[in-house]
């Protein structure tokens, strides 16, 4: 596919990157010619000096012929502007980033429509998201969320004295007769998707599918699970953080956001009335002890810098402050935080890398079936994929435990309606169904490529 | 340094020659020559080598920067060179190894300066050899194994830079595979248009593919003692023609592949490079029917040599050497100049050389204009000030170079014109200069040292110098300096 993306920050060289891992010709449109002669001596790319508004650039990028345009600059309005352009120009599917709240609020779908955009991108608030799952299920590293809700995905890190430790696969799903199943087992360094044999050892990062009633069930059983946060302190008052505390607000929580900056802090107390707003230095210990922070059910650090939120978040982990959360813009900082002992990490890079893969694969994914979500886990060593499963899909209604499924594959759940199905060797899959697939080590676009 | 990458790429390289050496092994065998053998010994040790090198060095990361780009670049055709001499010193054709050393750099280089001194009584296997290096060497070595390797490195841009001549590389297509295939495409195509035309002006078919391939790597071996003198004028007209096609940027010929007419007539280069060959071709008709002949003649002789020269290919219809000093002097800057970047010939470039014109002007009107701010343009775009410092740097070592090359021949005792024009032959990978080593003449009375040292000056020209400094300069080597 031929793809073109406007804008060459952070979240614009993520993208390029992950569309060039996929196989996909990329062309990279900048202004600044530093950047875009860093992008072709790192990638395999073209790059092209100029604004992405300015139709002879984007004729020279040759947006006529592009299958997918996406504009990931710092500007909501050239993103849009830019989109446009594109689309009148003849780009078969445009992408644009829109963060600011302004648009995302109402009139988005207006905006679409007008633009004729293909998607919008809100890395902030998928982020927001992305953190108020794992708030109200502070006992998982991470929580992934599929189609309707009806199945989660929760990554858990077995702590040392763990219940599971040294536990068979078969004798854990005997002891808890819940509907949930281990897709994938990270030790050390390598990924695996475990079978009934398998043993556990604390130490190890599981990932498992169950519905999300089920998923409190089993940690109960487990006797490690935790109680949902109802306080939580947020460093930071940019856009993530509004996103977050208004998803938050919404649900009861309480909320408390440290921000430096006293516009900022003028700007989100009026748009969150019900939060607390504390304007001072969220680096300063006394401030945040001050504010109780020992007390809190959750902390969760969004600044801009790195540095400060890994750092922060190791203080108030000290502190014992149940959850702590550190947003990681950087890609480079987030084993230095995981070997800090920071367990949840979440990073709008690789979110906005997975939104961006699954629509990539979803234009290219064949009739038999359609790529609804993707997300990678484990540092992108196993991908967990949605798909609806089409008319003529040739899987349809054989009993799973006669597929011959290629190795380190498996299906991690059936969404059938509104009714969710941990699969056994007896169930099938139906046409309308949605098929949660975990894969480890190769790329899959098609439900049909899970198979030998 | 990324050294094992560097061995495995050199490797399959090597790999590659050996597979290049069955062409010319084919050829002995139709013609049934006894240097077939040679050829065939050589390319089953490269074929092993180059093999075990590429398996027994398998890099841990495949990650190279620029460094490695160079080292990769400098090392592979080093090391090419050197083994593609042994067909010729093996079969005894030519008995001393220098000089098969120097024949073949000469090939791969596209020079086509040559020590033969009967090329006639050469076996038709080995003139193909040396000829199909013109070939391989003009469009680029890594550049073909680019364009065939299934996974390329991520940065591989640092090659295809160390390697395509030109002041700034850029790809045409997102995929460096795809780009190197595209270029392999375009040559193919045209080479072999050129074959048949060739082919119904009645040319010999051996003859025709061999001039084919001259042409194509703008190289210039002939395989007739006079050149190009004895054929017909419309087969010199054809090779004419193609010489100044070969000179040409080939992203223009993408371009009118994927019929985008208008940007490419727009090149500024390209119009620049015309108008070079017209005036010259202009001047040097006039002053040869004012020496001698009839003017569709002069044309033809005048054409044919602007076009071989400025191309820097060196095939020739007449001695040119007899010419009047006005006609030797214009011949000798067209030897500077080159052709356009991106092409297959030598020289400085044309763009680079209306780049250094605009900052000569912009520095004039800033002598005027002490305050004046000007940006300097070329094909329609803003220069930026890196790419500019990037020519005047590589114009001032292209001199420095010149001069020490010059230097290290200059005690030769054939007299300033052969000396100076010998060096700016190879320097350009232009192949003929004048006097003793003008069109009918060859570099075999030159000594051992200063046939090295010509080689050397070739591979400069045709790497554009930078890449072989870099793999000299001690710091690339020590492990512990930064």
């Amino acid at each position: 596919m031929k793809t073109i993306v406007v804008g060459c920050g952070k979240i614009g060289t993520t993208v390029l990157a992950s569309l060039i891992a996929e196989g996909h010709d990329a062309v990279a449109i900048d202004n600044a010619p530093q950047v875009i002669s860093d992008i072709t001596n790192i990638y395999d790319a073209i790059g092209v000096c100029g604004s992405g508004t300015d139709c002879e650039i984007l004729s020279d990028a040759g947006v006529e012929s592009a299958d997918l345009f996406i504009a990931v600059t710092g500007s909501d309005e050239v993103n849009m502007l830019s989109c446009f352009i594109a689309n009148q120009m003849g780009a078969r599917h445009t992408v644009a980033r829109i963060r600011n709240p302004e648009y995302n609020e109402g009139n988005l779908e207006f905006l679409r429509g007008r633009l004729g955009l293909s998607m919008v991108i809100n890395p902030e608030r998928t982020v927001a998201r992305q953190l108020f799952n794992v708030l109200k299920l502070p006992t998982a590293a991470q929580v992934e969320t599929f189609s309707g809700r009806h199945v989660e995905m929760v990554e858990l890190k077995l702590k040392q004295d763990s219940a599971l430790d040294g536990v068979k696969l078969s004798e854990l799903r005997k002891k808890f007769p819940y509907k949930f199943l281990v897709c994938a087992v990270q030790r050390d360094d390598t990924v695996t998707v475990p079978d009934g044999g398998f043993v556990l050892r604390s130490g190890d990062k599981i990932g498992l599918t169950a519905p999300p009633s089920e998923v409190v069930k089993l940690l109960r059983g487990l006797n490690i699970l935790q109680k949902q946060s109802r306080s939580v302190m947020i460093l930071g008052a940019g856009t993530t953080s509004y996103y977050l505390s208004k998803l938050l607000l919404s649900e009861g929580f309480s909320v408390k956001i440290v921000e430096k900056d006293a516009h900022r802090c003028r700007i989100i107390a009026e748009n969150l009335p019900e939060a607390v707003v504390i304007h001072g230095d969220g680096a300063q210990r006394e401030l945040l002890l001050e504010e109780g922070l020992p007390r809190m059910d959750a902390f969760v650090a969004l600044t801009g810098m790195d540095e400060e939120n890994i750092l922060v978040s190791y203080f108030a982990a000290s502190r014992k402050v149940p959850k702590v959360i550190a947003k990681i813009n950087r890609n480079e900082f987030s084993s230095v935080a995981e070997q800090l002992g920071l367990e949840t990490l979440v990073s709008p890079l690789k979110t906005v890398s997975n939104v961006i893969v699954r629509y990539a694969r979803a234009l290219e994914s064949s009739k038999d079936s359609s790529v609804e979500s993707l997300y990678r886990i484990f540092d992108g060593k196993a991908e967990v994929l949605e798909f609806t499963v089409g008319d003529d899909c040739e899987l349809m209604n054989i009993p799973l435990r006669e597929l011959k499924l290629k190795p380190n594959t498996l299906i991690g759940g059936i969404i059938r309606g509104s009714t969710s199905i941990i699969p056994s060797g007896n169930d099938a899959v139906c046409a309308g169904d949605k098929v949660i697939v975990l894969t480890a080590g190769h790329r899959v676009n098609a439900l049909s490529e899970i198979v030998q | 340094m990324n050294r094992r990458m560097i061995l495995n790429t050199v490797g399959k390289m090597i790999l590659w020659e050996g597979v290049f050496l069955l062409l010319p092994a084919v050829v002995a065998l139709i013609y049934r020559e006894a240097c077939l053998l040679p050829i065939l010994l050589t390319a089953a040790f490269a074929l092993l080598t180059g093999g075990g090198l590429s398996w027994f060095c398998k890099p841990k990361d495949s990650v190279i920067y620029a460094r490695e780009g160079f080292m990769i670049v400098s090392l592979s055709w080093g090391i090419l060179s050197v083994i593609g001499a042994f067909p010729f010193w093996l079969s005894g054709e030519i008995p001393s190894y220098v000089d098969a050393l120097f024949e073949i750099v000469s090939g791969f280089t596209t020079t086509g300066a040559s020590i033969l001194p009967d090329v006639e009584a050469m076996s038709r296997g080995l003139l193909f050899w040396r000829s199909f290096t013109h070939w391989i060497g003009g469009m680029g070595i890594l550049v073909f194994v680019m364009a065939v390797l299934p996974n390329v490195s991520e940065r591989s841009i640092h090659i295809l830079r160390a390697e395509v001549p030109g002041p700034v590389v850029g790809k045409l297509v997102p995929r460096m595979k795809d780009t190197a295939k595209i270029l392999y495409l375009i040559y193919f195509v045209m080479t072999g248009v050129q074959i048949l035309l060739l082919l119904a002006g009645g040319m010999p078919a051996f003859d025709a593919v061999l001039h084919a391939f001259g042409t194509a790597g703008t190289g210039g071996f002939g395989i007739k003692a006079d050149s190009l003198g004895g054929y017909s004028p419309y087969l010199q007209w054809v090779i004419a023609v193609f010489m100044l096609l070969f000179g040409v940027n080939f992203n223009l010929y993408y371009l009118i592949l994927i019929r985008r007419f208008r940007a490419a007539l727009k090149s500024r280069e390209f119009w620049t490079y015309l108008a070079i060959i017209a005036a010259a071709t202009a001047v040097i008709t006039v002053n040869l029917h004012g020496a001698s002949g009839a003017w569709g003649e002069s044309l033809r002789h005048a054409f044919f040599q602007v076009s071989s020269i400025i191309t820097t290919t060196g095939y020739s219809t007449v001695d040119f050497n007899l010419w009047p000093a006005l006609s030797k002097g214009i011949l000798l800057v067209l030897m500077v100049i080159g052709g356009c970047a991106g092409s297959t010939a030598g020289g400085l470039k044309v763009s680079r050389v209306v780049l250094i014109g605009k900052q000569i002007r912009r520095e004039l009107q800033k002598l005027l204009h002490p305050r004046s701010v000007k940006s300097i343009h070329f094909e329609g775009r803003p220069v930026d000030e890196h790419t500019l410092t990037g020519v005047s740097s590589y114009l001032s070592v292209y001199l420095f170079s010149f001069g020490i090359v010059f230097l290290m021949i200059c005690w030769e005792p054939f007299g300033f014109e052969t000396n100076f024009s010998a060096v700016m032959a190879c320097f350009n990978n232009v192949g003929p200069g004048f006097s003793a080593v003008g069109p009918l003449a060859n570099y075999a009375a030159y000594s051992d040292f200063s046939k090295l040292v010509l080689s050397f000056a070739m591979l400069l020209g045709r790497l554009e110098i930078f890449p072989l400094i870099i793999f000299l300069s001690p710091s690339t080597w020590m492990r512990k300096k930064v």
